[in-house]
């Protein structure tokens, strides 16, 4: 579904991504770990069409995207929930996920939102209130519904359980599941390599930029460098 | 009756700079850049109007559609041409090629026009509104700016707050990179907003020749940066924000004229900007962030 081969990837003359491969198959949860500054962040902004690589290529349903607009990259059926939430804070709960629905026909928009409700009645209850008022799990489940508007086929999500309270975590990884299990394919950043790796079909690690190891997530929750490495031993 | 004569001028000047102030405001919110040829491009809508009914002989209310047409054009084309190419470049960039387009403008109209001034007929010919047994008269052109200056926030207010491109605005005002990943073309939601500012500064151009008779090439710069001063005035990215400070603006530009000194009058509204800005350095409405677009 998603085919990632080779792509480099420069911030002026900070080469950030070196030569790095993946795929992502349809139906599977894959996850990227690796540890702050790795590279995770700049590879999705990358898929997304806010970065472009230097070289490679980057496929999604048999399409190279590599100089399609960020807007186009979306209708595709690509959507990301970005790193650090980044919902639009001086909008409505409702705005924002009107906002996840740009691409929409405005009839598609009303049953969209109410199946985000559905899945997070929290947005519901906060629906016209501002968002920056929210709490920061709230502002992460907007953040998902938001993303989740477009209808995407394949989600990518960078660092949804970042600075939140376990029990919240644990609720994000159980609706990631929930979402997989409803036929979205995911592809997930985290620096919670336990929660990521217990949740995902494979894993690939990144190191400055590079891909040193792929396997399946159980394989990687068992080797001895990932143990040490990401897990606390 | 002097005062209130006055008062009401002033208003009627300041609706005009609110207008102007408008786009300032709006491209300010959107593309974070101050497009210093917006000035230029009331000039340009003022010689438009001044073409389709001196020698083309259209209606006054053709000649402006004509005007906000050409302008609107003209927004999008300077946009794509000048700006577009430096959407990451440095701010300093950007504002000595806005400096460089006003004075590119300036020129092609010096060109095209002479720097003789043409005189401007009114576009409104309706009778003066006369109060008080003829103690107070207000011409109808003052009228008309000030309603207009209504209907317009009235309308950008409510395409801001409530139609799919206002809120793709705000959204990209607030952060460009997570409107992309929304599905919404940055670039075109800039487009828009050049557009409207545009088609509203040919309004402001129409208006403000129709108080003021005199058109010439440079008719527009003195009046942008007015526009500009009020617009950080009012807050600059704030709706309401600009039309306050265009209003206040005008309003003590007008007095100042009539009760302190004439020469002086531009040099008090500068003034009254600067101590504005050093006890709120965000503007009078700076701080309202949720009307920001
Ligand atoms: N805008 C930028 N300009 C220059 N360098 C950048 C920029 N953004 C990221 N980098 C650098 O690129 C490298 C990869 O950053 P990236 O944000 O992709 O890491 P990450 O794996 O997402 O880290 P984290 O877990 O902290 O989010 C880092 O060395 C970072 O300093
Ligand atoms: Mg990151």
């Amino acid at each position: 579904m998603l085919k990632v081969d080779d792509i480099n990837v420069y911030y002026g003359s900070i080469h950030a991504i070196k030569g790095v491969s993946f795929e992502v198959e349809q139906g599977e949860i894959v996850t990227l770990i690796g540890a702050n500054g790795a590279g995770k962040s700049t590879i999705l902004k990358t898929v997304s069409g806010l970065l472009h690589p230097q070289t490679g290529s980057i496929h999604f349903a048999g399409q190279n995207i590599v100089n399609v607009p960020p807007h186009k990259i979306v209708s595709q059926g690509l959507a990301q929930c970005p790193e650090g939430r980044r919902i639009f804070l001086q909008m409505t709960v409702e705005e924002n996920l009107e906002m996840g629905a740009y691409i929409r026909l405005r009839h598609e928009i009303r049953g969209a939102i109410a199946d985000v409700y559905e899945r997070f009645p929290r947005l519901k209850e906060r629906r016209r209130q501002q968002a920056g008022t929210l709490s920061g799990g709230e502002q992460q489940m907007l953040a998902m519904g938001r993303a989740l508007m477009s209808k995407p086929t394949l989600l990518m999500l960078d660092e949804p359980s970042m600075g939140l309270a376990p029990i919240l975590v644990t609720q994000i990884f159980e609706i990631i599941k929930e979402l997989n299990q409803a036929g979205t394919t995911i592809l997930l950043v985290e620096q919670n390599a336990q929660m990521a790796l217990s949740v995902a079909h494979r894993g690939y690690v990144l190191e400055t930029g590079r891909i040193i190891l792929t396997a399946p997530a159980a394989d990687l929750l068992n080797n001895d460098k990932v143990r040490k490495a990401y897990l606390g031993g | 009756m002097g005062f209130l004569s006055y008062l009401i001028s002033g208003i009627s000047l300041g609706s005009i700079y609110a207008i102007i102030a408008l786009g300032y405001t709006m491209v300010y919110g959107i593309a974070k850049m101050l497009n210093f040829a917006h000035g230029d491009v009331i000039m340009v809508g003022a010689y438009m109007s001044f073409m389709a009914t001196a020698y083309i002989g259209w209606s006054p209310l053709a000649s402006v559609v004509l005007a906000m047409a050409v302008c609107t054009l003209l927004g999008i084309i300077i946009e794509r041409l000048a700006y577009k190419p430096l959407r990451n470049a440095t701010s300093l960039a950007v504002l000595i090629t806005a400096i460089g387009v006003s004075y590119f403008l300036q020129n092609i109209a010096l060109l095209i026009w002479s720097s003789n001034p043409k005189s401007f007929t009114s576009i409104i010919s309706l009778d003066s509104l006369r109060l008080f047994d003829g103690q107070l008269i207000i011409s109808s052109v003052t009228l008309v700016t000030i309603a207009a200056c209504i209907v317009i926030v009235y309308g950008l207010t409510m395409i801001v707050r409530y139609s799919k491109i206002g809120k793709a605005m705000r959204a990209v005002s607030e952060d460009k990179e997570a409107a992309q990943l929304m599905g919404i073309d940055v670039n075109q939601t800039i487009s828009v907003t050049f557009a409207i500012g545009s088609g509203l500064a040919a309004v402001a151009g129409v208006l403000l020749c129709s108080a003021y008779p005199l058109l010439m090439p440079t008719v527009g710069a003195m009046p942008g940066i007015k526009a500009f001063t009020a617009a950080v005035f009012g807050g600059i990215g704030s709706i309401p924000g600009a039309m306050l400070g265009g209003i206040l603006l005008g309003v003590i530009e007008i007095l100042g004229k009539a009760y302190i000194s004439t020469e002086l009058s531009d040099a008090i509204v500068f003034s009254v900007l600067i101590i504005v800005l050093l006890v709120r350095p965000t503007g009078l409405l700076g701080k309202k962030i949720s009307e920001k677009v």
